[in-house]
């Protein structure tokens, strides 16, 4: 739907993201401005199936490290990185697909979707580590076990394998790819296929009742988050220019849910400022040893449960109506159309 | 003869030891209105969820139009023209009434007529006062109106409504009248009620459950008359 709102919101995007990205650089090095980027774009996929979808995955990470391992293995094997980068989304959201399949038309919800998520993260993280062995080649790429996969192609021109792209053109496209990525999530939930995914959210027995396939709408949204994640994996693959089975850990899928709740669930943009906030934290404190990380990260998700449940984007968004003077808006936009007997709601 | 659209044989739902619906033959016409009466237990909730397609039933079957329908999930179901409104509202608390009501119209229009058909369905029954507030923040009688609209605004050809007057005031009952008389000048309604007033101000026939089977069917008048249903109600064994 190409609305005004659409229009007005595809602006104010595309004016903050490039702000965002010209000025960042002179504070942080673009080195760790690329994985914070990147860890904002696996904070947007789950804030897309955990906010709006309401499923709650404890393993975006296994998406993220299969884009990760996918990403390695063919670039290995093609040489350039292209097809690689377009593998990297296509199998996590082909994984995700099949695997999201079993669990909504097995009518599995929450806590059980919670612990076979986790699983599957765990069994690939255990599985990764024992692949230590010469047996376990994919084409003429070595798994490498604990050790991970070194030494891949990194991100080149399309069609020009030896004309790399790294150090500041790296961070510029990741930049886009989130800028494309958080575009896409903004898009989808204008659309009917997001309103009715918040419906399923809210109640799904009341939207199977309207005569909505739940199963098969959980399943492409699963995959949609799985895709997502894929690319990220991608990129980072590219920024750590080595894949190892920590991507898979359970700190690393813990995270994730951290990054949500303290950005805010049921946002866009709190996941990715919780993410790149969280990430940025961490690296800071990895800099001292006074403070261990996992302290400090477990007693922010502690006082943002406590403290402020719905995250930092509702703050921030109010704090912006205040200084804007703006007055708040529905936060449900009516679409175009006849106002007929419709109350005018935004009085 | 007029067109048969929902039709049950031997209909049967166990649950462990328990028979909650036992072999019931039921059928109804077009734009007919039956309530279904009994008491607590009697299977009218059950049976209804296996109409819905909520609860694969045990054995039996089940024909909309002639299709059989036995054990369709609940959207195949609705997708075929079946409004159903359950017995605890189910409505959507985290978007406006709006939202809750063109989600309904777009199932079955693209989305600019189901923005139309949600305006129209907010007209006629009066719920734009509160069109852009949560059904969350809303008096129960006003959320019954909300799934009500959910129902009316996917054009239904077989409304299913389980107590829809439940914890309704006196006047919240009147405007649910016209609306299941609305209903059913173009579709057949089955309405499962407690309510007597409610069942005696709209009813033509009723069909009275008891222990899981029809226990008897026939006009309103005739059937609140027989003893067999008032001893029933009055909760001797008959």
């Amino acid at each position: 739907m190409r609305d005004a709102g659409w229009g007005r919101e595809l602006t104010g995007t595309l004016v903050v993201a490039a702000c965002a990205v010209g000025v960042l650089p002179m504070l942080v090095s673009t080195y760790t401005l690329t994985v914070l980027i990147i860890y904002g774009m696996l904070g947007l996929s789950l804030g897309l199936v955990w906010g709006f979808g309401g499923i709650l995955c404890f393993g975006q990470a296994a998406f993220f490290g299969l884009g990760a391992y996918t990403y390695a293995i063919a670039a290995i094997n093609f040489g350039e990185s292209t097809v690689p980068m377009l593998l990297a989304v296509a199998v996590p959201a082909g994984f995700a697909a099949v695997l999201g399949a079993m669990l909504f038309y097995g009518r599995l919800t929450d806590v059980y979707l919670g612990v076979i998520t986790l699983v599957v993260t765990l069994i690939l993280h255990r599985f990764m580590n024992a692949t230590a062995g010469s047996e376990y080649v994919i084409g003429n790429a070595r798994l490498g076990g604990f050790n991970g996969i070194p030494g891949f192609q990194t991100l080149n021109v399309p069609g020009d394998p030896s004309a790399y792209v790294w150090g500041e053109s790296f961070y510029y496209f990741s930049a886009v790819c989130l800028l494309l990525a958080y575009l896409l999530v903004s898009a989808v939930l204008r659309s009917s296929f997001g309103r009715i995914a918040v419906g399923i959210r809210e109640n799904e027995t009341r939207a199977a009742l309207m005569g909505y396939d739940v199963p098969a709408r959980k399943t492409v949204m699963f995959a949609a988050g799985a895709a997502i994640a894929g690319l990220a994996g991608a990129l980072f693959a590219n920024w750590a220019e080595i894949v190892t089975p920590r991507l898979f850990s359970l700190s690393q899928s813990a995270d994730i849910i951290i990054w949500c709740i303290v950005g805010g669930l049921g946002t866009r943009i709190g996941p990715v400022l919780g993410a790149a906030g969280l990430s940025y934290l961490k690296f800071l404190l990895g800099q001292q040893d006074l403070l261990h990380n996992s302290v400090v990260s477990g007693a922010i998700l502690v006082l943002f449960v406590l403290f402020l449940p719905g995250g930092i984007a509702p703050v921030l968004a109010n704090a912006w109506r205040l200084v804007t003077r703006r007055r708040p808006r529905s936060r449900y936009r009516r679409p175009r159309g006849p106002r007929s007997s419709l109350a005018s709601g935004d009085a | 003869m007029p067109e048969t659209v929902l039709e049950t044989q031997g209909l049967t739902m166990q649950f462990g030891g328990v028979l909650a619906v036992a072999q019931v033959d039921f059928r109804m016409d077009a734009r007919e209105l039956r309530c279904l009466i009994g008491p607590n237990g009697a299977g009218k909730s059950t049976f209804f969820k296996c109409i819905t397609g909520l609860l694969p039933p045990t054995e039996g079957q089940i024909f909309m139009r002639g299709q059989e329908t036995t054990r369709w999930p609940s959207h195949h179901v609705a997708s075929l023209g079946v409004g159903t409104k359950t017995q605890v509202p189910s409505v959507m608390d985290g978007l406006s009434v709006f939202e809750n009501i063109w989600l309904a119209a777009r199932r079955f229009l693209p989305p600019r007529a189901a923005t139309r058909k949600a305006d129209e369905t907010i007209t006629r029954l009066a719920l734009g006062p509160v069109a852009r507030s949560s059904p969350g923040r809303l008096a129960h009688g006003e959320r019954q109106h909300v799934e009500l609209g959910m129902v009316m605004a996917g054009d239904p050809w077989l409304v299913l409504l389980d107590e829809p007057a439940a914890g309704m005031t006196g006047g919240d009952v009147e405007r649910l009248t016209e609306i299941v008389e609305e209903f059913a000048r173009t579709a057949a309604v089955v309405v499962v009620e407690h309510d007597m007033q409610f069942i005696r101000s709209i009813a033509r026939t009723v069909t009275v459950f008891h222990r899981g089977a029809v226990l008897l069917e026939g006009h309103v008048d005739a059937v609140l008359a027989d003893p067999a249903v008032r001893s029933v109600y009055l909760g001797q064994a008959a």
